[in-house]
Order: C-alpha cells, then sequence, then structure tokens
C-alpha cells in the first residue's frame, strides 16, 4: 500500500516539477544561456520561488510531523566532502555553460517535444557513467 | 524601476514555475521523505546493466526505482504544460556538439559533485547546507564564465 502510495506521489511530485520547468521556459537551452549572459535575470526567480517553497517544507515537515505520510523517516542530503563537491561542481558549471541543459531540463524537455534534449540526456548518461567507471577503478 | 531592463520576457511565467517546481520537491518530501535532486537519476539507472561495484552501492540500487518514477514525472509534467497551453512543441538552436559536449560534462560533474541545479541549488539550499551554498556559487560561476566564453568564440 506504501509503496504504491509512495509511487504515485513521487510521479505527482515530478509532474509539478516538470511543469514548473516548461512554465519557467528553463526547458529551453537559449532562455538558459541568456541568463548566464546577463540578458535575462528571470532564472534568478525560478531559484528563488523553488528554494523559497523548499525551505518551508524541508524546515518545517520534520518539526510538525513524526514522520513523512507514506514513510517510515525523512531523508537527509548526504554529507559530502568539500573538495570533491566543488571539482564536481566547477565541471557541471562548464558544461551547463556549454549547452545551457542541466539534469532537469534535460528529462522534462522530451516532454515538450524538444527532441534534441535526448542528446543531452545520452551525454550525461555517458558522463555519470565514465565518473562511476572511474570511481570504481580507484 | 523598469523591470523590463533586467526581466524582457516578463517575471510571472518564472516565479510561478519556480513555485512549481518547489511544490513538486516539496510535496516528494512532506509524502515519501525522499531528497528530489535529479542527476541521481543518471547514475542510479546503470545500476540495472552495470555489475560495477560503484553502481551497485546500496544508495544507487535503493534509488534507482523512484528515480525512474520522478524522471517519468518529469516529462509527464512537462507534456501536460503542452497540452493545456497549446504552444507549440519546443526546440532548440543549440548546435548538436555543443549538447553533447556540455551534457558530457555536466552529467559528469554533476555525479562527481554529488548534485546539480535542484540537488545542490533546490535541495540543497533548502537544507541550509554550506557545502552545497558553495557548490552552487562554484557552478553558477563556471557556467557564466563558460558561456560568456562559448559566446567570444563565435558559440550559439
Amino acid at each position: 500500500m506504501n509503496d504504491r502510495m509512495n509511487a504515485i506521489f513521487t510521479v505527482v511530485s515530478g509532474a509539478l516539477f516538470g511543469f514548473g520547468l516548461a512554465l519557467s521556459t528553463m526547458i529551453k537551452p537559449e532562455v538558459v544561456l541568456d541568463f548566464l549572459r546577463f540578458d535575462d535575470f528571470g532564472l534568478l526567480l525560478v531559484l528563488g520561488g523553488a528554494v523559497g517553497v523548499t525551505l518551508i517544507a524541508y524546515q518545517l515537515a520534520p518539526r510538525l510531523m513524526a514522520k513523512p505520510v507514506f514513510a517510515a523517516a525523512f531523508g537527509q542530503r548526504p554529507t559530502e566532502t568539500m573538495k570533491r563537491t566543488l571539482v564536481g561542481s566547477a565541471l557541471f558549471g562548464i558544461g551547463w555553460g556549454i549547452c545551457g541543459v542541466c539534469p532537469g531540463p534535460a528529462i522534462a524537455g522530451l516532454g515538450a517535444g524538444n527532441w534534441s534534449l535526448l542528446i543531452v540526456v545520452a551525454a550525461m548518461a555517458l558522463g555519470a557513467y565514465v565518473q562511476g567507471r572511474l570511481a570504481s577503478s580507484r | 524601476m523598469d523591470l523590463s531592463a533586467i526581466f524582457p520576457a516578463g517575471i510571472w511565467h518564472y516565479l510561478l514555475g519556480g513555485l512549481a517546481i518547489g511544490a513538486g520537491v516539496s510535496v516528494l518530501f512532506i509524502f515519501t521523505g525522499r531528497i528530489g535532486g535529479m542527476s541521481g537519476v543518471f547514475s542510479a539507472t546503470w545500476s540495472y546493466v552495470s555489475r560495477l561495484p560503484f553502481f551497485q552501492q546500496a544508495n544507487l540500487t535503493s534509488s534507482r526505482g523512484w528515480r525512474l518514477h520522478y524522471a517519468l514525472g518529469l516529462i509527464i509534467g512537462a507534456a501536460l504544460w503542452l497540452f493545456l497551453t497549446q504552444s507549440d512543441p519546443v526546440t532548440t538552436e543549440i548546435p548538436w556538439w555543443q549538447l553533447a559536449l556540455g551534457g558530457f560534462i555536466g552529467g559528469y560533474g554533476a555525479r562527481l559533485g554529488n548534485g546539480c541545479t535542484s540537488g545542490h541549488g533546490i535541495c540543497g539550499l533548502a537544507s541550509l547546507s554550506a557545502t552545497s551554498l558553495w557548490a552552487v556559487l562554484v557552478f553558477l560561476g563556471c557556467a557564466i564564465v563558460t558561456a560568456q566564453v562559448v559566446e567570444a568564440l563565435g558559440g550559439a
């Protein structure tokens, strides 16, 4: 029962996320590149709106609820080493600046017919594979 | 103050879109307790096909199912937007090599750094994580410099 409800709510959450990405036009790489080139600061509003709502949920829900509605415990982001995070983030930023697409919009864009983003999805999957492969061989 | 100078396309679709994204991440957390970054699906899905020890880690095998559901939801939500607004399908003029190169480097980096614009930018900042704040400052800075360099070199 809880498994099924978790699955349903996960899809619904993703749908809200995807609808928001489409509405905010972030699924069009040109809009992201315009932001990165200071032609349109709209993406700050997207980030601000999203962080504002999530901040309330992340900070209040664990204080007001003993547990999530359909699960045993609230999750937490894993703790990471600063160096690895910063090197990874620098590379992520360079990639984002080249193509104007990050993981969420790459996937959501497919739902709005932006088939060119299949290239990005495939390339990101390859990049994630190489990262895991190199981490395995260490 | 003239908002159209810094927001030539208007502000409401940006703001409402951001609120919808936040609502999605919040619903996920409140109902399932899950932290909804988006880049994890690109590693977790490999655990279905790769025997490499890295991809068989418990955090990937245990999250691969819901991460795919979450990604499916993204596609459904964007399709719903297309249907409800009667918009034309979205297109891009960015050349394929830019999409491929940027996607590869971005995918590698997001997984090495354990998060992207949603993982560090939304979930991390909303968790008040100092590491995520640094991650956001670094990837925004690198993205801005890169995008300007690409433009200066004649890229799209």
